[in-house]
């Protein structure tokens, strides 16, 4: 550190960054990128390429000039497509010109909403296992993320009660996503009127991360936004990244009431000023003419689904049905080692990768994360890697 | 479309294991439904798709617009039937627009499709004209490219 110059008793790096860990499918990452032939279950993104016609009107708006700036806010076409797309599919209306904000992705979204409300001290309720980036994101904008742990027993489900349990005096916000990942959980509509009931006696802001809301397979989704009541007091944070396999497109949304929208562009404007347009111009695109895309991709996934249940079944591991998002959360404690270990084994001798379950969170011990954003074939092959891999230790185990 | 259909359209070497448990039917429950459909005449057969253009195989593909005179009695229907009674047609459609049928001929050369077309296509009664055009190279059959393109890279691990 004296080499820097810097008064040696002092970190150069900021102490609540760093307190927060890499994140552990980072980690995961470094290990298997070194590895060649892997059929890999670990992939949080669609195999599809994006719709050719979205791409194509990207192209379109590249050649007519479409190299700008936009609005901070987000192009209006895009604001209005978003505007008349969430109204129809997830029944709330929000007013195109001051309560959506085009972002970089739901994880600047996420960020933005957590930087936008809370003040140094107050505390998030989120749910594990869970996606990577909320407790550290509360970490950076100086709140405490506070967990609630969703079980396999309760399929995952984020239970009214538990939420309630974990409501204090500086709780600010409780922050949801279902369809989840890396669970496939769905919150049943009773769940989610009850956890809005919680939401508003306790006086809490709600972010909802729905990024997965297009990818359910045995029933339509509900967005608490959508309850009576909860529009005020909501973030709702939806992209194309997954629904429409635009991941690289970097465009998300968020929409709610204007004061928090007005608070959370201001931090925008400073920090990313707007998303990059071609991304906008795809993603009009996709809104106008890509709901049969979404509706393909969906039947495929859901055969996929199928398949890895069937498989999981015959291998003798439990797994909850995901009902939404791309991931099954197979449980393999019985087989008698760590999700760690059985991840780096099952690299190792078979060259399949799935995820760990505590990169999701502590509670996620005892599981792995398997992903179908994966071609059938591959997922096929992997199975019976995985299948070979189970008995093996299941006999060696007992 | 029934959903095992389509995932035999896409791939009919799949077996009766894998479709059963994507769709959640046992192997033996898509193996009758199969046969039901081969009973049928819905599923007509199963065919590879191939590459010619590779195989440098001494072959041409081309495509004829013919119009026919309709029939009192039978429409297009009879005429159509004698054409594609040749083996040389591989494929035959009725069409709307300037011409009534398309066919998909293939032969050994030019010369081959040429005395088709002049000594068996155009003296067939009620055939009124034809119009050739021979296949230079083949992009996409089947909804599958001739071409493979490098995959763009995706990361094997992300969140």
């Amino acid at each position: 550190m004296s080499t820097r110059g810097l008064k040696s008793h002092r970190s150069p790096v900021a102490e609540h960054v760093l307190s927060i860990p890499r994140s552990g499918i980072r980690d995961f990452f470094d290990i298997v990128s070194q590895r060649e032939d892997v059929i890999s279950l670990s992939i949080g993104e669609p195999d599809f390429d994006a719709p050719w016609h979205v791409r194509e009107a990207a192209i379109f708006a590249l050649e007519k000039g479409a190299t700008h700036y936009t609005s901070n806010r987000g192009l209006l076409r895009l604001r209005e497509a978003i505007s008349r797309y969430v109204e129809r599919n997830f029944g709330v209306h929000y007013d195109p010109e001051t309560e959506i904000l085009v972002t970089v992705g739901v994880s600047e979204a996420v960020d933005l909403a957590l930087r936008a409300i809370l003040s140094p001290g107050d505390e998030v309720i989120y749910h594990e296992p869970a996606y990577v980036s909320y407790a550290p994101l509360t970490v950076i904008a100086h709140g405490r993320p506070r967990a609630v742990v969703t079980r396999m027993e309760d399929r995952f489900q984020l239970k009214p009660d538990a939420v309630r349990r974990q409501v204090s005096e500086r709780t600010k916000a409780l922050l949801l996503n279902f369809p989840n990942n890396p669970t496939g959980a769905e919150l049943s509509v009773d769940d989610l009127q009850a956890i809005a009931r919680v939401a508003a006696e306790e006086d809490l802001i709600v972010i909802t991360d729905e990024i997965y809301a297009e990818l359910t397979y045995d029933a339509a989704h509900t967005s608490i936004a959508s309850l009576p009541g909860m529009k005020e007091r909501t973030i709702f944070l939806h992209g194309f990244s997954k629904g429409w396999a635009m991941t690289g497109f970097r465009i998300g949304y968020a929409c709610g009431p204007a004061d928090l929208i007005e608070a959370m562009m201001k931090i925008h404007q400073y920090s990313m000023l707007c998303a990059p347009v071609l991304g906008q111009e795809a993603a009009i695109e996709a809104l106008l003419d890509g709901l049969r895309d979404v509706e393909e991709m969906r039947s495929e996934y859901r055969r996929r689904r199928n398949l890895l249940l069937q498989s999981f079944e015959q291998m003798g591991l439990k797994c909850v049905t995901p009902r939404g998002a791309f991931y099954s959360f197979p449980y393999i404690g019985e087989l008698g080692m760590s999700s760690r270990d059985f991840a780096l084994r099952l690299l190792e001798e078979e060259s399949v990768a799935v995820v760990p379950g505590t990169a999701f969170g502590a509670c996620g011990e005892g599981f792995v994360r398997c992903a179908f954003a994966t071609a059938m074939e591959e997922i096929q092959e992997a199975t019976e890697r995985m299948a070979a891999f189970v008995e093996r230790y299941r006999k060696a185990g007992v | 479309m029934d959903e095992l259909l389509e995932l035999l359209k896409r791939n009919a070497l799949e077996t009766p294991e894998n479709l059963g448990k994507m769709l959640g039917l046992s192997a033996d429950e898509v193996r009758k439904r199969i046969a039901e459909y081969e009973k049928r005449g819905v599923i007509r057969g199963y065919q590879a798709v191939i590459n010619e253009d590779v195989l440098e195989l001494d072959r041409v593909n081309a495509v004829i617009e013919v119009k026919i005179t309709p029939e009192r009695r039978g429409g297009f229907d009879r005429i159509a039937r004698r054409i594609c009674r040749f083996p040389e047609v591989q494929s035959a459609y009725l069409m709307s627009g300037a011409y009534d049928l398309l066919l998909f001929v293939s032969g050994r050369n030019l010369k081959e499709v040429a005395t088709f077309v002049s000594e068996k296509l155009a003296t067939i009664e009620g055939v009124v004209s034809t119009a050739t055009h021979f296949m230079l190279k083949t992009y996409k059959q089947y909804g599958l490219m001739m071409e493979s393109e490098d995959e763009y890279e995706r990361l094997k691990v992300s969140p």
